[in-house]
């Protein structure tokens, strides 16, 4: 009875005594959502027009950040440069690094390993995780480092918002990335809809020997899809490297982005979107309110529970299409 | 040449249906297992049985496991490490309580809680399959490991948080705990697995193995040939599970000695699918060959270049490993996407004929 009564009605009557705190909670999990909605995207974006399960999209997240603040911090050692120079310039370039390295996957990975079984494609994401891990500690070293924020003109401190006898506070880097993010999407999502690139990537996506035969370059397009996500992991990186460091334990977080995708369905960018701030929110409200009870830590699993428990009752997801391969 | 089955006739269906139909085959498999069972442990340096036998035959065994359940069935899991670690869990819980049975006898019993644990965890392949029940998997990984870290029941209250594997003997032998000698923990595992594999291959080439490709290869077709598919695929994340527990168990109890909730992370669980994949999925000498690979390169990687006497920082062998066993990993899938067992057959079938093309 006193389990229940701590389950069912203490978070709530927390909730209600304190809704400075419900909403600075809301906040941080809406942030976060943005994060996870981010990784997602980068997933969905490859899976829709190469069904390929592109498990390194964690590590690009990581290998995109370290090669900006490495190149960064080349550019300059240079000598004379202004540091917001440097800073975009290092920018532009690793741009140009994720455009190769979308090449680079394309020929040496992608080509060869043409019409094999999804596991088959899924298991040489692995192998890419493991080359990306192996040349990002040889090139940056393992130990983390400092996102350049200031020199990349993002904004730094926070604001507080005075709310129900409380406050509110707001760092302006999250208001940043829900901006950035949001430009992104629609950035994106004009993309798709309205260029002739976008018709061909959906044309893809819906089929492959059907877009090949109008004479759709499938290379072409995994290239593009490759480098977006590669975009997307630079962004990724930025935003989450600034709340943070950029290390090789990102890569560990970007696997809690998975739930999404079980929540969201792996073809809908919506769903992606929508699953992330789910995900977010739901993880802090449950590891603030509920986690205490438990013992705490439990961020690591309820982002899956929560998508476990979803299935029950909507098992194509939130945007999913009926036809996606479920029992 | 030497491998060809002319004149060897065949004269029952039990001979027919045989799992070495061929001779030679037969020879083979008793010459290997002399050698893991006789040679070894005599010319066998504590090094080899140590770093390099026990660990493999572990993993091997594992593998097995994971291979029944994604090769075999064709449901793709990534809760391996939890479910190896529910095994270790379990058998300490075990062995603790009822210290007076044998060791033996609690760390074959800690399957079978794994395989309860797995039947749970197995559920959602109900409604959804392929990398969405992976995902799902991921859910028994990551909780599962947050309870090894939060129930301090499982590890007694210990101060460390951790397993510590007390002294067990059968008779006169101690057979785990850290006065045990490598020799006595290897013919243990080499039994347990060498049983347990002839198991695994009377399962695959029985009725359950053939309900289970059945599912693999078309669960609808299967369902209208009359298999219940909810049965069918919980007996395979139990079977399944049960293989990964025995595995986690004697990882712990036989090998390392002792072990905290991190030794089961994530990692392992894709430790063990990289296995099956290089190694052939649906295939139980895949298991051996891609354990051998996987397990073996960095350990390569980490004595050849200190051998040829390359002054190569630690450090960077590590990230060079990675590097290494990334590339390899592509390289194999694009060589083969069948994996070495399937490389294996190819050698076999042109053995067979050889000098001759086909």
């Amino acid at each position: 009875m006193d389990l229940l009564y701590k389950i069912f009605l203490d978070p709530f009557v927390q909730m209600g005594a304190a809704p400075d705190l419900l909403l600075q909670t809301l906040w941080e999990g809406l942030v976060g959502g943005v994060l996870y909605a981010l990784i997602a995207l980068g997933f969905v974006l490859i899976f829709k027009a190469s069904g390929v399960f592109n498990f390194a999209q964690g590590i690009m997240v990581v290998f995109a950040g370290l090669t900006l603040v490495g190149l960064f911090g080349v550019i300059s050692g240079l000598g004379n440069v202004n540091e917001h120079v440097a800073a975009f310039a290092a920018l532009g370039l690793t741009v140009g690094v994720m455009f190769v390295l979308a090449v680079g996957i394309e020929r040496l990975v992608l080509r060869p390993l043409v019409n094999q079984p999804d596991i088959i494609l899924f298991m040489a994401t692995f192998g890419l995780t493991y080359v990306l891990i192996g040349v990002g500690e040889l090139i940056f070293g393992g130990e983390p480092k400092v996102m350049i924020t200031g020199e990349l003109f993002l904004p730094r401190g926070s604001t507080d918002w005075e709310v129900f006898g409380g406050f509110v506070s707001f760092q302006h880097i999250d208001l940043a990335a829900a901006i950035i993010a949001s430009l992104m999407v629609a950035g994106l999502a004009v993309f798709f809809s309205k260029t002739r690139i976008g018709r061909a990537l959906r044309a893809v996506a819906d089929s492959h020997k059907a877009a090949l035969s109008v004479g759709i370059s499938l290379e072409q397009i995994w290239v593009i899809v490759w480098f977006a996500s590669g975009l997307v992991a630079l962004v990724t990186g930025i935003m989450w490297a600034a709340r943070s460091d950029v290390s090789f334990a990102l890569q560990i977080i970007a696997l809690r982005a998975l739930p999404v995708l079980i929540l969201g369905g792996f073809t809908s960018i919506p769903g992606a979107i929508v699953g992330g701030l789910i995900i977010g929110v739901g993880e802090k409200l449950g590891e603030f309110y509920w986690g205490p009870l438990l013992g705490g830590g439990i961020e690591s699993w309820l982002a899956y529970f929560i998508a476990l428990v979803f299935l029950l009752f909507r098992p194509q997801g939130l945007f999913g299409e009926k036809i996606i391969e479920r029992v | 040449m030497f491998y060809r089955e002319a004149g060897q006739y065949k004269t029952s269906y039990v001979a027919d249906q045989a799992v070495f139909p061929i001779r030679q085959d037969r020879y083979g498999i008793a010459i290997i297992l002399l050698v893991a069972f006789v040679a070894i442990p005599f010319l066998g340096s504590t090094f080899l049985l140590q770093a390099v036998m026990i660990p493999f035959l572990i993993y091997s065994l594992a593998a097995i496991g994971l291979n029944l359940l994604t090769g075999y069935t064709g449901l793709l899991s990534l809760g391996t490490g939890a479910f190896m670690g529910v095994g270790a869990y379990a058998c300490y819980k075990l062995t603790s309580v009822f210290p007076e049975v044998n060791i033996l006898v609690w760390i074959i019993a800690s399957g079978f809680v794994a395989a309860a644990i797995g039947i749970l965890f197995g559920l959602p392949s109900l409604r959804i399959k392929g990398f969405y029940l992976a995902i799902a998997t991921l859910a028994a990984q990551f909780f599962l490991q947050w309870c090894f870290v939060r129930i301090p029941w499982l590890v007694n209250y210990n101060v460390s948080n951790a397993i510590e594997v007390p002294q067990r003997q059968l008779g006169e032998i101690i057979l785990t705990g850290p006065n045990s000698t490598p020799l006595t923990r290897y013919m243990v595992v080499l039994v347990i697995v060498v049983v347990m594999t002839w198991l695994a291959s009377n399962i695959v080439h029985g009725r359950i193995g053939r309900m289970w490709m059945a599912v693999r290869d078309q669960d609808i077709a299967a369902e209208l040939m009359g298999i219940r598919l909810l049965p069918t695929k919980l007996l395979a994340f139990a079977v399944s599970s049960f293989y990964c527990g025995v595995a986690g168990a004697m990882l712990v109890f036989l090998w390392y000695g002792g072990a905290e909730a991190d030794t089961f992370n994530i990692n392992q669980s894709f430790f063990v699918l990289f296995m099956i994949i290089i190694g052939g999925l649906g295939s139980l000498l895949g298991a051996y060959f891609g354990a051998a690979l996987i397990f073996g390169l960095p350990i390569l990687l980490r004595y050849v270049p200190a051998e040829l006497g390359l002054p190569l920082h630690s450090a960077t062998v590590e990230h060079l490993s990675f590097l290494v066993v990334g590339v390899l990993i592509i390289f194999f899938l694009i060589v083969e996407p069948h994996g070495l067992a399937r490389l294996w057959q190819i050698a076999k079938q042109k053995l067979r004929v050889w000098p001759f093309p086909y």
